[in-house]
């Protein structure tokens, strides 16, 4: 009996978080295939996990299991998409006024896409968590395994990232 | 605070993560500093160009499914040694068999139940009919047909060997939702025959000759789903 109360609670309290999963494990890899072996594995990996929940938030409980499979399966597979943080690639010198600002609403779909993915990771990881699955610093600090103001910092990195990114892309 | 000092809690400010006092702070500061306001500006630009350009990837069906296909089989051998499984065999030991009941739809119910005792399901625990045909190679004298249902709601989720009545025969197991369902197959030299329905010991069966092998579907799925199941398998 205590195998189907744990399968039913599975299915009520983690499954619903599919989606997010899946957003994460495909901002992370980069790609579709890559993206459901990896949420299928973590979804194993958090039943085997499972009685280690003691309630609370579900879906920061899950993305920090495929954000942890993320890596490891990057590190096994894809070594090159393991991009970290290079100052000498990413000049991000020169800040405080940007003119191109107003530009940035114009950036199309795809354009703002690519942008993200070109994030080194850690950064990238952080936006998403933020901006696309509105989590909270304390939520995103749990899922990637870092003090909430190393969240701060990376977000600010990223968006400075970005941004910059954008408008560069966009003068004519 | 200085323009440089608000500067570092801009993210957060803009996040909503910042404690009253602070917030306060800032606010304050972006009424009198330009910059700083369109520091802020830049960011919800960017917060704003994220959430129209929908970037969410949700899960694809696809994905959701066979998610879901890999979890169940993950945990049924334990839930199967369950109560249902416990009753049901009891059920199989007291009841003698009806009068009238044939050898064969008992043999049918007795391999069925046998099957959901621990391990003794599969021989080959696989949703692959390319791995599951093939392994009966070399242990039955017969190829039996492999259909691969899952599209239909009906997995694969392996096969063995089994012996009813002193014959050595093919049994596929396939799963709706939470029941199981054994397919006995061996080569029958009948003609084609339509599909009987029986109900025995609270199990459905249907029985049916097409093609050569002569079939038995046992299953506590109801009757409806399971001749779904039996047209899809002669199709």
């Amino acid at each position: 009996m205590e195998d189907r109360k744990k399968s039913v609670r599975f299915e009520q309290e983690i499954l619903p978080h599919l989606d997010a999963a899946h957003n994460l494990a495909r901002w992370l890899t980069g790609n579709d295939a890559d993206a459901a072996d990896v949420v299928q594995e973590a979804s194993l990996r958090a039943l085997s996990f499972f009685d280690g929940f003691r309630g609370g938030d579900a879906r920061a409980w899950l993305l920090r299991i495929v954000r942890n499979t993320c890596y490891t399966w990057l590190r096994q597979n894809r070594v090159d998409k393991m991009t970290s943080f290079d100052e000498a690639v990413h000049d991000v010198a020169g800040s405080a006024e940007d003119p191109e600002r107003r530009t940035l609403a114009r950036a199309d779909r795809r354009m703002l896409q690519q942008a993200i993915e070109e994030l080194p990771m850690e950064f990238r990881e952080a936006l998403v968590l933020r901006e696309i699955e509105d989590l909270s610093y304390k939520d995103i600090a749990h899922v990637s395994g870092v003090p909430i103001g190393t969240v701060m910092s990376r977000l600010a990195r990223a968006r400075k990232l970005l941004r910059d990114r954008l408008s560069g892309e966009v003068i004519p | 605070m200085s323009c440089d000092e608000i500067k570092d809690l801009l993210d957060a400010f803009v996040d909503g993560e910042l404690d009253l006092r602070s917030n306060v702070a800032v606010e304050g500061h972006l009424n009198e500093c330009a910059a700083c306001a369109g520091e802020v500006e830049g960011r919800m630009e960017l917060r704003q160009a994220i959430g129209e350009a929908d970037l969410y990837f949700p899960a694809p069906r696809e994905v959701r499914q066979r998610i879901r296909r890999s979890l169940r089989t993950r945990w049924i051998p334990r839930v199967w040694w369950s109560v249902p499984v416990a009753a049901a065999l009891a059920l199989v030991f007291v009841l003698a068999p009806r009068p009238g009941s044939t050898a064969m739809e008992q043999a049918v119910v007795s391999g069925h139940v046998r099957s959901l005792m621990p391990n003794h399901l599969m021989d080959v625990p696989s949703s692959d009919s390319h791995t599951v045909k093939p392994w009966f190679n070399g242990k039955v004298d017969f190829s039996p047909p492999v259909k691969d249902l899952k599209a239909d709601g009906f997995t694969l989720v392996g096969g063995r060997l089994d012996y009813l009545q002193d014959r050595t025969v093919a049994a596929l197991v396939y799963q709706r939702r939470k029941h199981l369902i054994n397919v006995f197959l061996w080569p029958s030299s009948r003609a084609d025959s339509g599909v009987t329905a029986e109900t025995r010991q609270g199990y459905n069966l249907l029985h049916w000759t097409r093609s050569g092998f002569e079939y038995w579907a046992v299953s506590d799925l109801n009757l409806q789903e399971l001749g779904e199941f039996e047209r899809l398998l002669r199709e």
